[in-house]
């Protein structure tokens, strides 16, 4: 059985011009696979497939052998981490206790436990995000508050995450460090499934790329196949400048 | 560590929260326009002894019960509309409720205007309302925006259909519905009470039990649902206990406006934005400040009664305006 298993997924906005087209992909293991695609190409709304919140019109997305959509919330939660591109800035909480909102799914206890905890303080140790921990979440910069979100889900310790643009805020110094990270997690056991514009650190760190046109899965494969420039340049309609190192390092870089 | 910090600040919170509320139950009822010989109370005689356990206790109780339901159904609505100024009176829930008692004792024949039969029209009124935010729920999204505006026009038809009723009714009715709506504390029956605890305290536990989720509700639909909450039936149930709240509340006392936003608001920058100490504060809070206006209200200007409506919406207005300019 698959981790994850999206079969001629179709989805469609009421009153709206229909956003995915059958998209089929089947994850068996551990990886990070980056999803990119020219704005409007349906990555959001594949990634809330995947969480659940919403249905597909037809075709079928199951994780572990049962479909998302169907199954009670909790419990899908628990295998799934959707980290959207933001929530409300005035969110009126410390950062400890936005991280907490990951333990929800766990119990429905009035307070947290020693687990809750323990899991609080192991996704900030991996986030670094100590120095901010009593910090209110409004008071964060865009930056702050996407890492504080990546926290929460991996305080949720679900096999699967799905980022929503996690990197769109983050200086190089904390882009490198998110990859990084995601690499961890791969390592650790986590199917990650992240939403970026950074074609050029999905190149490098990406295991696996899912190229999204038009409601369409136009390439899935490795970064060596799935980013030909060729195929960039048809999708997103500037010239593409690709390089390959010794050790098949793709390197991405695009414009005039 | 954190986990103590909570815990501990919960207890405290709770615990002040009790001590406030049982003061001001165990004082108001001695204060009042006609000093009572305490002579005569304590010998349990008339009339004293009787003004007290018939008029002034249970009054107390009925304003501790009204003023809990009022503004934990606020912090409730604060919390499920993601928004500091929702309030059961600005989604249309109370006029909801208004408009149906205000049916009933118009069209009631003689004088029958107690308790059961405005109960049951009020909670039919502000059901009324939920049925039709439910429908516009199905048919888009649950924003913020789209329930205010809803509440606005519904708000709107019911306090026109109000004015219809009024209106029409002879000049015996109108003085009631006019009485009623002001809003006000009465002496009721135990009989009342009890029946009226019946309802408010399971609903203020499951407020209770429901804090921990209505803290995750405030990151936004699309957060929550990713931490396992579903949402959309945790609105409906909010709204359908809102609405028994203020049903239960209105079909007793009339409209009593600014509790559920004034007393929420005031604890939120005391005790902060967690509904695990918000809530519990709220409900004993605010049976405690509608006390306190009922008290005002008989004796600033004993033997004059002020309706109690009269005193929170002075109170609360100004409060209002402050917080509107503050925000």
């Amino acid at each position: 059985m698959s981790l994850l298993s999206l079969r001629e997924v179709t989805f469609r906005y009421r009153e709206g011009a229909t956003v995915l087209k059958g998209v089929s992909a089947e994850v068996d293991g551990p990886q990070v696979i980056a999803m990119i695609g020219p704005n409007g190409a349906g990555k959001s709304t594949l990634l809330d497939l995947i969480a659940g919140q919403k249905a597909p019109e037809a075709g079928s997305c199951d994780v572990m052998g049962r479909s998302a959509h169907a199954m009670p919330r909790a419990e899908l939660c628990r295998m799934v981490a959707h980290v959207p591109q933001q929530v409300p800035a005035d969110v009126p909480f410390t950062v400890e206790e936005v991280v907490l909102t990951g333990r929800i799914p766990y119990g429905r206890g009035l307070y947290e436990n020693t687990e809750d905890y323990a899991a609080m303080e192991d996704a900030i140790a991996r986030t670094r995000l100590e120095a901010f921990r009593r910090r209110r979440f409004a008071s964060l910069s865009g930056g702050e508050k996407q890492r504080v979100l990546l926290a929460a889900a991996l305080c949720q310790q679900s096999p699967i995450l799905l980022l929503d643009e996690p990197g769109a805020h983050l200086d190089p110094q904390n882009q490198s460090q998110l990859w990084e990270l995601l690499g961890e997690l791969r390592t650790s056991g986590h199917l990650v499934i992240a939403v970026t514009h950074h074609l050029a650190l999905a190149a490098q760190n990406a295991d696996r790329i899912w190229l999204l046109e038009n409601g369409r899965l136009a390439a899935d494969g490795p970064p060596c196949e799935a980013l030909r420039p060729s195929r960039l340049e048809e999708v997103f309609r500037v010239p593409f400048h690709w390089h390959q190192n010794e050790q098949g390092r793709v390197f991405l870089t695009y414009g005039q | 560590m954190a986990s103590n910090d909570l815990r501990g600040r919960a207890r405290w919170v709770l615990a002040l929260s009790l001590v406030g509320a049982a003061v001001t139950v165990a004082i108001c009822p001695f204060l009042g326009g006609s000093g009572l010989d305490y002579a005569n109370v304590l010998r349990r005689e008339a009339p004293d002894w009787a003004i007290l356990v018939n008029l002034r206790v249970p009054r107390t109780l009925l304003a501790f019960l009204a003023g809990a339901a009022l503004s934990g159904g606020g912090a409730l609505f604060q919390a499920i509309m993601r928004d500091a100024l929702a309030t059961p009176s600005n989604l249309g829930v109370s006029a909801g409720a208004a408009l149906g008692a205000v049916t009933v004792i118009a069209f009631s024949s003689g004088g029958d205007t107690r308790f059961p039969l405005v109960w049951i029209a009020a909670l039919m009124g502000a059901g009324l309302v939920i049925a039709v935010v439910k429908a516009l729920g199905r048919s888009m999204r649950f924003s913020t925006s789209t329930l205010l505006l809803t509440g606005i026009a519904v708000n709107g038809i019911c306090a026109a259909l109000v004015l219809l009723l009024h209106s029409l009714a002879g000049i015996t009715k109108s003085f009631q519905i006019t009485h009623w709506l002001m809003g006000g504390i009465d002496a009721v029956e135990y009989a009342v009470l009890i029946l009226l605890s019946a309802v408010i305290v399971p609903v203020c536990f499951w407020l209770l039990r429901m804090s921990r989720v209505l803290n995750v509700i405030s990151y936004g639909e699309t957060w929550a649902e990713g931490r396992g909450i579903d949402c959309r039936r945790i609105t409906m149930r909010g709204f359908v206990a809102g609405a028994v709240l203020v049903g239960t509340t209105t079909a007793v006392t009339g409209p009593i406006s600014f509790v559920g936003l004034i007393v929420p608001h005031l604890l939120r920058r005391l005790v902060g934005p967690d509904y695990r100490l918000l809530m519990p504060a709220s409900i004993l809070g605010g049976g405690a400040f509608l006390i306190i206006c009922d008290t005002i209200s008989r004796t600033v200007l004993a033997p004059v009664e002020i309706p109690v409506g009269v005193t929170t919406a002075l109170l609360g207005g100004p409060f209002l305006v402050w917080l509107l300019w503050s925000r």
